[in-house]
Parts: C-alpha cells; structure tokens; sequence
C-alpha cells in the first residue's frame, strides 16, 4: 500500500473520530424546559439595575417585573392602581393624594409605607440622583405622608399625565433603607419577582416573590439568557432552550413564523418619522416643511424598507388618543402641491443635512434611502450622513441636524410623549426644533383637566397643530414580535413593549 | 559572558514587552475618546438629551469623566499597576475580576481551535502533497479554500441554526459552564466554536504543510533515505514532516494572533463569555475602564504567545538556537 493511500485512510479515520465525537456529544445534550421555569432570550445584558436611571429596553423589561410603582397600566393601557389603591385629585387640581395598599412588603421581607414612597419622590426630583424621571415629576413641590397609607403631593399647578408618569419603572418605589449601591447588585423592590442571580453579560434570573400582594405568579423562576445573535436565539428556541423572545426585525419575525414557533405581532407605541428641525434656516419657513411632506408617500416607505410591517401613523400612538393619520395637509403624496409650497417659500430647491443611524433599528437606512429617492422627485436633496449609533446620538442630543431619520419611543399619556419635545420649555425642545404660543397653551390645557373627553379633544387639536406646521413628518409605527414556544401560555404583549404580564404567564 | 549575554537579551526583551504595552495603553486610551458617544449616552441613548445640566455633573462625576484627560490616563495607569483594573458599572464587578473569569475561556478555546486545527490541517496538507495535482490534492485545496474564504460568522449561524433544526443539539442555548463545572457539557459548548475557529487557521495550516511537504521530500536526505531502504511510514513522518514542522509551528504561532481577532466574532455568535465579548460589550456600553484594561490584558497575552513561538522555534530547529 502506498503512503499516499495509508494517510487517506487515516485522514478518514480522524475526520470520522471527529464526527462521532460531535454525534456523542450530541445526543448527551438534550435540557429540555421545566415546568414552571421560563427561559427569555435576550440579545443584549441589562445594562443597569437601578430603576431611576435605566433606559435601555432590557433593563427596563427586567426592572418591572421587580419593582412596584404607584400606578401601573393595564392591556389597554389605561391607568390602573399600583401600590396605590387609589388617589384622589383636589378641586382646584393642585393636591394629588394617593391611598396606598397595606401589608406590602419588599423582597427582603421589610414593610412597605408612606415614608418609602416618599423618600423615593423627594430623591427621584433631587437633581443630585440623576435619576432619569425627574422632569416628569417637574410639577410637584412637596410631598407629604400625613399617615402610614397616605402620600400627598402638592403641585405647583395641575397636572394630568401625573398618575400615568408615575407608572413607569423609573418612578419605581425603593425602600428607604435601600442606597443606590445597593440595588445596583442587588434590586429589592416589591414587584411579583424577586432577584435571585446574575452573571453579567450571560444570565440574570428571578424567582417568584412569595409575598406578592396581587395574584401570585405561575412561574417558579423567569431567566433572561444573553444570546448576542437574533438567529442563534431561533436556533435555541428550536432546540428546547429557550421559551421566550422578543424581536423587532420583520424579517427574523417571520422566519420565527415560519420556524413553527407561535408569533404575536404587536403595534408599538413608537414611531418612525423624518425629524425636521424648524430652527434652521432652511426649514424655518413652514412652507419649506410642508413641501417635504407632501412630497413622502409614506406607504411606500413602509412598504419598501419596512417590509409592510407596521401601519402608516399621525403624531399619536397611544391607544386612546389615537391621530387620525389622515388628518394632515397632505394625506397622499401630492408633487404638485409640493412644488407649490416650495414656490411659495420662495425656492425651487431644498438641500438638508439628513442622519440616519447604523444599527440601532434594523431598517434605518433602508428607510432613509426610500425617503431620499422620493424627495428627489420634488427637487428635495436629503444629504445622508449615516453615523454610528453613538455618534447618531452625540449628533441628535446636540441638535446637530436639518432632518434625522428617528425612531423615538412613544408613551401612553400624549402628555408624557410630546410635552417634553414640543412645548417651549420642555426638556427636549432642542431636539425637536419647534414649538407655539398655540401648542403651550393646548399641552397646559391637557395637564389641566384629567376628563379623558376633554383631553381627547385637545390631544386632536395638537396633533393637527403638529401636522398643519411639518413640525415633523409621521411615518409609520412597526410591530413586534413576541415569539414563544408551544408550552408557553397567558403572556399579552403589550404596545409599550413590556414584559409586566409575565406574571400571568405560565410553562407546562 | 554568554551568561551576561543571555540576562541582557531578557532584560531586552521584557523592555520591549513593557514598551508596547505602554504603547498600546495609550493607543487605546486616545481611540476610545476618540468614538463619538461616551458612557452617559451609551447608557441613556436619546434620552441623554433631557438630562439637565445638574443631572449631567453628577453623572460625569459618577463616572470620572468631569477630570482631565491626562489625569484620568495616569490615574487609569497607575491604578493599573496596584492591580486595580477598573469598575464595570454594568457588571457591578471588578475588571480583573471578569477578566480573570473571560480569560481562561478564550484560553480554552483558543487551544481547542489549534488543535482541531492542526489535526484537520496537517493530515490534509500531507495528503494533498501525496500526490500533487491530482484529485486528492484537488479536494485538499478546495477544503482550504474554503476555510480561507467561508467568514466565520456564517459558517457559525449555519452550523448553529442546522444542528439546531436537525438533530437539537444547541449546548450553546444554555448557560456557559466551565470546564471545572461540568466537563461534558463544557466540552459540547466549546465543540462548535472551535471548529468554527479552528477551520478557518486549518486552511493556511494545510497550505503550509502541503508546501512544506513538497519541498522537504525534494531535498537530498529524503532521496539518500529512500534509497537506503527506510521504510515508507518511517521516511513520512520522521524525516519529511520531522522538518517539514518548522514552517508549520510558525504559521501556527502566527495564526494565534488572528485567532483573538476571530475569537471575538465566534465567542460573540456562540455566547461565549470570553475576554473577545468582554471588549465587545465594553466598547458598546463605552465601559472605558474595561476595555482599556482588558485591551492591555489581550496585549499581554499576545506578547507571552509570540514569546513561547519564538522558544518553541527554538526547541524545533538547532539552527537557531546556535
């Protein structure tokens, strides 16, 4: 035999040992899911643990299952009782006071009362926490616990969004015995989950909290996996591993469909628009806006770079207050009119420094190219600057912008969601580029009454106001998609993207 | 005299070393301020915007970035010397302490990659120098062109999302386990990976080979051995390969190198609590401390890694060594 032919076989030889290796280890693996036990896949690590100051999507998730907060939403998202069994708003709508449930206790056994919720308030509104929540709590000037159930809050003028402000987590309520370095490692709160470990970067798990006051949780434990890549998270679905994930990529959405996982598509609160930014000169004149507008067909935006996933929207999104996205100068795409308005602005060309984000949204520039091949057609040159996210935001944050692809995140109270963008003294009104005398009187007017009628109405009118000016130009708000095995039962998914109903949800 | 000699080539060395690596302290130090974006919002996004002034202060003082520049680097530096590597904010754990949980990972599969990739590569190699231009040969080549040109992120998914679906085997799905942990489960978490990296240092390995191979069984001794009779598997593995491994340990030694670079993308994809993914998330979260000390650690091992090539070298080939 020639030693050409002996290395063959034993080449063979390797490459076989090799491949019954794999097939061994193969059949050992097999950890199939528990009962009562949920694995969540996740792409990305929380990124803090301190509910006054996280942001980031994951760590948000995580909080509101440990944590409790006065108020909290429902399915529908409307405004339910939290810690709060219920609250009452005085006559002249200056004084909020809020009933608090007894016998509540925090994860390490310890009482819940008036003194937490205030200690909470008062250092959620000092400037030194930084806590993130701050300027939504902006209205109130003292806060008071006459009695053990009791917390009053005096404002400085009325303030309707309040009560749906102080149902988001990061208005959490901390024990007083607590400090920040503390709960950084080791989050006590009284939510229906309690902390039970973390690895950073590879898993962080939580075990059902015994002394829960609502219904008790069906799942023993609930796990978030960091699996950094959206299709090895498929892949763990497929084998077993995983129970639970959540993507906001159509197309990974649908090979989870096609994969036979069950899949329930979402409407999201949050919105895709073409930011326009009124205080430059170039867009300053309303005319020049509305040009831009008129000239975006934004059906065929989501259609193209959004695979068709979504619906085309107006400026609000939350369910009781929805825009009609049909109320604006230009429902369809009219180049005619268009042209008539930059004729009017005394133009008959538009240059603007656009940017778009990389990797922060999975359709960001797809989005931004369909936009600029469709203003092409009206003489509108959209100069694309695509940045890295980081850079995406040093650039947003700083105003730095004629326009700017965006997906921005919506809020359940339209108070919450534009009143910071659009009024003049709202703390993002840099970003956004416009305000009014008009828009500062509506947003006063619906902080002003809590009669959901009214505000309905006002809300209308804002959206109009935002509309008829191109403040900025709405596009679509997507889905999500929350992607389970067959043995996960009860989740409803929300459009604000919580997980808060995983304390309804079961594994068998 | 050679004694001096060999003391002041250490000395030398471990100059050298500590050149770079003050050279690679600060190159990474002026990169990272260098990338838009710093840990504010990294970690707040968009909503950075709405931080007041006084909400900005307090967390620029949080993190250490209201002092100067030269300051934090010196202060970075010198804590590096006191074995101080820094906080992850994230983590809520010292730097050293995740590195050294990161880096016997990386370690573990860095080795497993080089020998899956030595024993795909060299047997593949002296098969296709069996017989050049032949289909033997035809297939060694194509297998080495594939591992040159197959990026490692596919053949991951690929391998990944085809096991998966087809036989459910995906350990990697689970938590990572050490190799103290649980052996068995470590070693079906570390298989794919490594073959996925090992794969791609298996195709320069088998060229390497293969050339060597050819040259070696051209030379005198090999023709002097054959006609005196030295049987075939002898004359193979002992004079050909023998001397055929010297190009072969330095590709190897070279290939280690690109192996961390590779590491990244594979430990990433396989969610392999590496040193790799230790950057790669520090980067994402601008975690300055972090990066900058485990980008030193990386240096530090790559230093020690062409160190033990260039012994290893030495040990194989007697020229050198003279």
């Amino acid at each position: 035999m020639s030693p050409a032919s002996r290395f063959g076989r034993r080449l063979t030889a390797v490459i076989g040992a090799l491949a019954t290796l794999s097939l061994l280890l193969a059949g050992c693996s097999g950890s199939q899911a528990e009962p009562g036990k949920l694995v969540i896949g996740v792409t990305t690590d929380a990124n803090a643990l301190f509910p006054w100051k996280a942001t980031q999507f994951q760590s948000i998730a995580v909080l509101q299952n440990l944590y409790g907060t006065l108020t909290e939403f429902d399915k529908d998202l409307k405004v339910v009782p939290g810690l709060a069994e219920s609250w009452d708003t005085s006559k002249d709508g200056r004084t909020l006071t809020f009933h608090l449930r007894s016998g509540v206790t925090f994860a390490d056994g310890s009482a819940f009362d008036s003194a937490d919720v205030k200690d909470s308030l008062d250092k959620i509104r000092d400037p030194k926490t930084a806590a993130v929540a701050a300027s939504t709590l902006a209205s109130v000037k003292k806060v008071t616990a006459p009695d053990a159930d009791t917390v009053t809050l005096k404002l400085s003028g009325p303030d309707a969004a309040l009560p749906s402000n102080l149902a988001s987590v990061n208005t959490a309520m901390l024990s007083s015995d607590d400090t920040e370095k503390q709960l950084a490692a080791k989050p006590n709160g009284t939510g229906p989950f309690a902390f039970d470990s973390r690895k950073p970067s590879q898993t962080l798990k939580l075990k059902k909290n015994d002394a829960y006051w609502g219904e008790a949780p069906k799942l023993d434990s609930v796990e978030f996996r960091v699996i950094p890549d959206d299709d090895s998270i498929l892949a763990a679905m497929q084998a077993g591993n995983v129970q639970f994930a959540v993507f906001d990529n159509p197309v990974v959405g649908q090979t989870a469909e096609d994969l036979g996982l069950n899949v329930a598509k979402t409407s999201q609160l949050s919105y895709h628009a073409l930011q326009l930014n009124a205080k430059r000169d170039v867009l300053s004149d309303v005319n020049t806006r509305l040009a831009v507008q008129c000239a975006i067909d934004r059906s065929a935006v989501l259609d193209t770079a959004g695979f068709g996933e979504g619906k085309v929207t107006g400026p609000i999104t939350s369910p009781d207050y929805l825009s009609d996205p049909d109320d604006r100068p230009c429902p369809t795409r009219d180049l005619d009119k268009s042209a008539e308005y930059l004729r009017k602005a005394g133009k008959d060309s538009l240059t603007l420094k656009t940017i778009v984000s990389q990797g922060e949204y999975a359709t960001s520039v797809d989005e931004a190219q369909n936009l600029k091949s469709q203003l092409a057609d009206a003489n509108i040159e959209l100069d694309l600057e695509v940045l890295e996210s980081g850079a995406f935001v040093d650039a947003w944050v700083g105003a730095d912008f004629d326009a700017a692809v965006a997906l921005n995140g919506g809020r359940e109270d339209p108070d919450g969601m534009y009143g910071r963008y659009f009024t003049s003294t709202g703390n993002l009104n840099k970003v956004a580029g416009y305000s009014s005398p008009t828009l500062d009187k509506l947003f006063a007017e619906g902080r002003s009454t809590s009669d959901l009628a009214k505000r309905e109405e006002i809300y209308t009118k804002v959206g109009r106001e935002l509309e008829d000016n191109a403040a900025w130009i709405w596009l679509f708000s997507g889905f999500t998609y929350t992607a389970t095995t067959a043995n996960v039962h009860g989740f409803t998914p929300l459009e604000s993207g919580s997980l808060q109903y995983l304390r309804t949800t079961s594994v068998d | 005299m050679i004694r001096t000699l060999v003391r002041n080539r250490v000395i030398q060395r471990i100059a050298q070393t500590l050149l770079t690596l003050f050279g690679v302290a600060i190159f990474i130090f002026v990169m990272l301020r260098a990338i838009p974006g710093d840990q504010i919002t990294a970690g707040l996004g968009t909503e950075a915007a709405a931080l007041t002034p006084a909400q900005r202060a307090s967390l620029e003082s949080y993190y250490g970035l209201d002092k100067p520049l030269v300051e934090q680097f010196f202060s970075w530096l010198g804590n590096v010397f006191t074995g101080n590597l820094g906080f992850s904010a994230r983590a809520q754990e010292s730097v050293l302490d995740l590195s050294l949980h990161a880096l016997p990972v990386t370690a573990e599969l860095a080795v497993l990659a080089i020998v899956l990739a030595l024993l795909i590569g060299v047997p593949l190699g002296m098969l296709s120098a069996s017989k050049p231009d032949s289909a033997r040969d035809g297939f060694g080549q194509l297998v080495g062109l594939a591992g040159l040109s197959i990026p490692a992120f596919l053949l991951a998914t690929l391998s990944l999302s085809i096991l998966a679906s087809t036989l459910g085997f995906n350990p990697n799905g689970e938590v990572f386990v050490t190799f103290v942990e649980d052996p068995l489960l470590n070693l079906q978490q570390m298989l794919l990976p490594s073959l996925v990296l090992g794969f791609g240092i298996a195709a320069p390995i088998m060229r390497t080979t293969r050339t060597a191979v050819l040259e070696v069984r051209s030379l005198d001794f090999v023709r002097t051995a054959r006609a005196k009779g030295v049987p075939a598997r002898r004359l193979q593995v002992k004079h050909v390969l023998g001397n055929a491994l010297i190009p072969i340990v330095t590709m190897t030694g070279l290939q280690l190198g690109y192996l961390l670079g590779g590491a990244v993308v594979v430990e990433q994809i396989f969610s392999i609590p590496g040193i790799g993914r230790q950057v790669l998330l520090g980067i994402q979260q601008k975690e300055y401390a972090l990066v900058q000390s485990t980008v030193l650690i990386i240096a530090l091992a790559f230093v020690l890694v062409n160190l033990a090539t260039d012994l290893l070298y030495r040990a194989i080939d007697p020229r050198v060594r003279a």
